[in-house]
């Protein structure tokens, strides 16, 4: 992790789009709370969205956005912090990697079942979740100090079975 | 004549409904969830096909599979949706050993996000007739999806082929992760037809019975 006044956030929507929080992650007021709490880079990955962040440096906070990359894994280490939308695999990735996550449900969706994995994981202590419009209220006040470190799953139990069932 | 003709074709179709009703009782008293009945499973390593989809599916699917055993698990095939394009990479990236080549079946979408269920119908049936010559020339033994859409057509044409006689593949279903409270539509298709049926949270073993909780997975 980068020193303490040097921190990189990064947001990620993965394959689908997600203007709504693109839109509120690069509003000014929201790139001066980042500043406010000591960020001083945050990288976009906006996907299918029709909102194209430009690159530029707002309140002392470098903006940096790209639509896809093959694999997100090298901004997620960099990352002290992660935005992400509630899809399964950006968070079993960003957990894995035990970064502060903070889940942002997009609110719009019908049949949004991904919310049940962010509300699970939250009472679990994995994770923050909020929604778009909650976020700049939220996210000032999020308390990481009781998040917990994140317990993978067991895959080797699903294999196990498998190897009963065959007899193999 | 023509009652001659008649009565042939009334009887060669009951006959063929009666023979797959049969077939369809005789699958799930005997065969759903028993592999060894038939031997139909030697000791050799057991040919899977692993379905894959956007939005967390692949990754979910590819960390299931990096565990199976390479010396009892060979070879893997993936299907994928054709207009998937970010699988391929992630199956390149995987740790799985003894995968040096990588067989990717791409069979069209049968279900957009946001897709109309009508238009649904359509798109899945011409889904179900792209799947057809893909399982018949792979035969895998196990087939492991947790639930995009193109697991659909794939496990209905695998399941008739069981059915039938012609070939068993072992249906493996992982309801996802993110299935906290509900089955997806795929899970709930597949639960009936499924040999092995796994949730990922207490709450939906309970709710249905035939599945197999070993707590979270991935």
């Amino acid at each position: 992790m980068a020193p303490e006044n040097q921190k990189t956030a990064f947001a990620t929507v993965g394959t689908t789009s997600f203007d709504a929080l693109v839109d509120q992650l690069i509003s000014k007021d929201f790139l001066q709370t980042l500043h406010e709490q000591d960020y001083q880079r945050l990288v976009i990955q906006y996907g299918r969205g029709i909102t194209e962040p430009q690159s530029r440096i707002v309140h002392g906070v470098e903006v940096r956005a790209y639509r896809y990359k093959p694999s997100i894994r090298e901004d997620l280490e960099n990352a002290d912090l992660v935005i992400g939308h509630a899809g399964a695999g950006s968070v079993l990735e960003t957990l894995t990697l035990n970064k502060r996550l903070l889940v942002v449900v997009n609110e719009t969706l019908m049949d949004n079942h991904q919310a049940e994995l962010a509300e699970e994981f939250a009472s679990q202590g994995f994770l923050h979740w909020t929604t778009v419009s909650k976020l700049p209220t939220v996210f000032p006040a999020l308390d990481w100090r009781n998040i917990k470190k994140y317990q993978p799953g067991k895959p080797e139990l699903f294999a196990q079975y498998i190897d009963d069932f065959f007899g193999i | 004549m023509l009652i001659m003709f008649l009565l042939l074709l009334v009887g060669s179709v009951s006959f063929v409904i009666f023979y797959l009703m049969h077939r369809t009782i005789h699958f799930f008293v005997f065969q759903r969830g028993h592999p060894a009945v038939h031997r139909d499973f030697g000791t050799r390593p057991q040919k899977v096909m692993v379905i894959l989809g956007s939005g967390g599916h692949t990754a979910e699917a590819l960390c299931l599979l990096e565990r199976m055993d390479p010396e009892k698990y060979d070879p893997v095939v993936f299907v994928l949706a054709e207009t998937d394009t970010t699988s391929e990479a992630k199956v390149r990236a995987t740790n799985r050993k003894s995968l040096t080549e990588i067989k990717l079946l791409k069979i069209p979408r049968s279900r957009e996000v946001r897709q109309s269920w009508l238009s649904t119908a359509w798109t899945t049936f011409y889904a179900i007739i792209y799947a057809f010559p893909v399982v018949y020339r792979e035969k895998p033994n196990m087939i492991l999806c947790n639930g995009p859409g193109t697991c659909i057509p794939v496990c209905l044409v695998a399941w008739f082929f069981t059915v039938i006689g012609y070939h068993r593949s072992i249906l493996t279903f992982v309801e996802s992760i993110c299935r906290v409270k509900s089955l997806s539509l795929s899970g709930k298709i597949l639960y009936f037809i499924a040999d092995i049926f796994f949730v990922q949270y207490e709450g939906l073993s309970k709710k249905y019975p035939r599945s197999v909780f070993l707590g979270r997975l991935v």
